[in-house]
């Protein structure tokens, strides 16, 4: 019995593990394609391992041709790095204040912010527009930073965490005289902080990954973010599919990164949180 | 009244220390609210009114004419945005496959495979990688005369393939494989927690009266992840009128609005045509249907979910 139900988890792993390697495929034929010479890209048999190789002089354009990726790369990072801490500041702030402090507005104000959730971000992206033109924040970083950084989804996500705290520990530190900000920030902040990685690596990968906000808020293009710098890459050298496929490879790679380290964080916080950014 | 000494002590802590609890309240929670009013709040109320204008920016705010319900009439008229609405509902075919799929992986996943986090990972890196860059795969694998897809369909004895992305009767379709593709890793991630919350001996029971793998997935696996399932199902359906990446970059809409969507058609009529008045009518609308979609399925819910 023992023996039979391992043949059937055997065959079963083999099965599957065939379907995720069709399933991932495309992000193998992008790997393979960009070490490509262009004349050998749409070979047939699909050549999974380049006979020849023009690695390095497709990188190499990518990162310092006539649209250097080092400049937008150093754009995204700074625009989601930045979002990533305002956003967790201020969603950890809220998400206490909702949680532990108890006022008689919490409840009616948490509603507003839940039902922010469901406006579609582009029915307010119009308003957004002329706001940003109207008050110099259009064509900015700060601008981009400022409209990532606002979202119901993390005060949410973390109030479900400072709920798990005993409310014993916040009464025994206000005993000790203690205020709300000292308590936020030495005894939920270090309790949470699992929570918190979770949602930082989210809303980094989420920001990395924006492409509409930039599309629209962003003129210059030096101020570009990789996805706008990838499409434009990709519009101009579209005839050359192994230099376009390198500058995928070298727009998906730091995210797969960050997922692969972080992947239980981010795993775990989409299935508990039920989150979709 | 009268209150004793003591009494009147005790009132007189207590006041300010509620107080204080509602001033740390609002200090926490304002920035938040202040962000929410500014991006949010105010600019849906801001569509709301605009839609009832007519308006090109480009001629300053003092040119913005009102036009009563002449947006929404001219709407009623347009044929592009019917095929953009109609879209967006056939669209809304991709939640159902998506989610069946994303079970049938779960249930296999979750107690029937080794390396499990393996598979989890593989099938969860299309939903972290960023659309664009998916994006610009897809159009080379769709590729018409030379993509590896279509050489493969020839070399299975296809001759004529679809040419996909530029053809109308299949642009569409390309485009929702592709966002099946990239959501079958979320409604994965989901599907497997709802899994694990399910008890075991209830399969164990299942076992004992004998029960074969389809009757314990048909009724015990279906009906407790129900919850799950509409969870998903919400959440899929509104995230399949935010579609703009994919479309963007690799039809704009075309060929001949085969794939134009509401929020596509948006995003043209206020950053190309600069009519600020009927996009925003164009916006209210989809905030609307997404609204009454949200509605509808809480309503309804409570015929076919288990909690």
């Amino acid at each position: 019995m023992k023996n039979s139900l391992n043949t059937r988890k055997i065959v079963i792993t083999i099965i599957m593990g065939i379907i995720s390697v069709i399933f991932i495929s495309p992000f193998i034929w992008m790997i393979t394609t960009s070490f490509k010479l262009e004349i050998d890209v749409f070979n047939y048999p699909i050549e999974w391992i380049p006979t020849r190789t023009n690695g390095f002089a497709n990188y190499q354009e990518v990162w310092f041709g006539n649209d250097p990726f080092y400049l937008y790369y150093w754009n995204s990072i700074k625009v989601a790095v930045m979002t990533t801490v305002v956003s967790v500041i201020v969603s950890a702030l809220a998400a206490y204040g909702f949680s532990k402090v108890k006022f008689g507005a919490a409840s009616m104000l948490f509603l507003v912010v839940l039902a922010t959730y469901m406006v579609p971000p582009q029915a307010s992206i119009v308003p957004q527009f002329l706001l940003y033109r109207g008050v110099g924040l259009f064509d900015t970083h700060l601008g981009l930073v400022l409209i990532g950084s606002f979202s119901a989804l993390g005060t949410f996500m973390l109030r479900q965490f400072f709920m798990g705290i005993q409310d014993d520990y916040i009464d025994a530190a206000k005993m000790d005289g203690a205020g709300h900000f000292r308590i936020f920030f030495s005894i939920a902040m270090p309790i949470v902080r699992p929570a918190i990685a979770t949602y930082a690596i989210l809303r980094f990968i989420w920001t990395w990954n924006d492409y509409m906000n930039p599309l629209i808020f962003l003129r210059t293009d030096s101020l570009y973010t990789i996805q706008l710098a990838m499409e434009k890459f990709a519009t101009i050298n579209g005839q050359f599919y192994a230099l376009t496929m390198a500058a995928a490879v070298s727009a998906i790679i730091p995210l797969l990164i960050v997922f692969i380290i972080g992947q239980r964080q981010v795993i775990d916080g989409i299935a508990l949180g039920g989150v979709k950014g | 009244m009268v209150f004793s000494k003591k009494e009147n002590k005790q009132i007189k802590q207590r006041k300010p220390k509620i107080k204080d609890e509602k001033l740390a309240g609002i200090l926490f929670v304002s920035p938040m609210l202040l962000g929410l009013t500014v991006f949010v709040i105010y600019p849906v109320l801001a569509t709301f009114i605009l839609s009832f204008s007519d308006w090109n920016f480009v001629t300053g705010i003092s040119q913005i004419e009102w036009a009563g319900f002449d947006n929404f009439r001219k709407l009623l008229g347009d044929e592009v945005f019917f095929k953009s609405l109609i879209n967006n509902l056939i669209f809304i075919l991709t939640v159902p496959i998506t989610m069946i799929i994303a079970l049938v992986f779960a249930v296999l996943i979750d107690r029937n495979v080794y390396l499990k986090s393996y598979f989890k990972i593989a099938f969860f890196i299309p939903y972290v990688s960023s659309v664009v860059a998916v994006a610009v795969v897809w159009q080379v694998l769709f590729n018409p005369a030379q993509g590896p897809i279509n050489q493969t369909l020839i070399s299975l004895g296809i001759e004529n393939p679809p040419t996909w992305l530029s053809d109308p009767n299949f642009a569409l379709i390309s485009i929702m494989v592709i966002h099946i593709w990239i959501s079958i890793g979320f409604n994965l991630i989901i599907y497997i927690a709802g899994l694990q919350s399910i008890s075991k001996e209830l399969y164990e029971s299942a076992d004992l009266d004998g029960a074969n793998a389809w009757q314990k997935f048909r009724n015990i696996t279906i009906p407790m992840v129900s919850p799950t399932t509409l969870f998903l199902l919400i959440t899929g359906i509104i995230s399949t009128f935010k579609v703009f990446d994919i479309i963007s970059v690799l039809t704009q809409g075309g060929p001949v609005d085969s794939t134009n969507v509401l929020v596509w058609l948006l995003y043209e009529t206020a950053f190309e045509e600069l009519d600020i008045g009927y996009s925003s009518a164009i916006a209210l609308v989809l905030f609307i249907v997404v609204f009454i979609i949200t509605i509808i399925q809480w309503v309804g819910q409570k015929k076919w979910v288990n909690y």
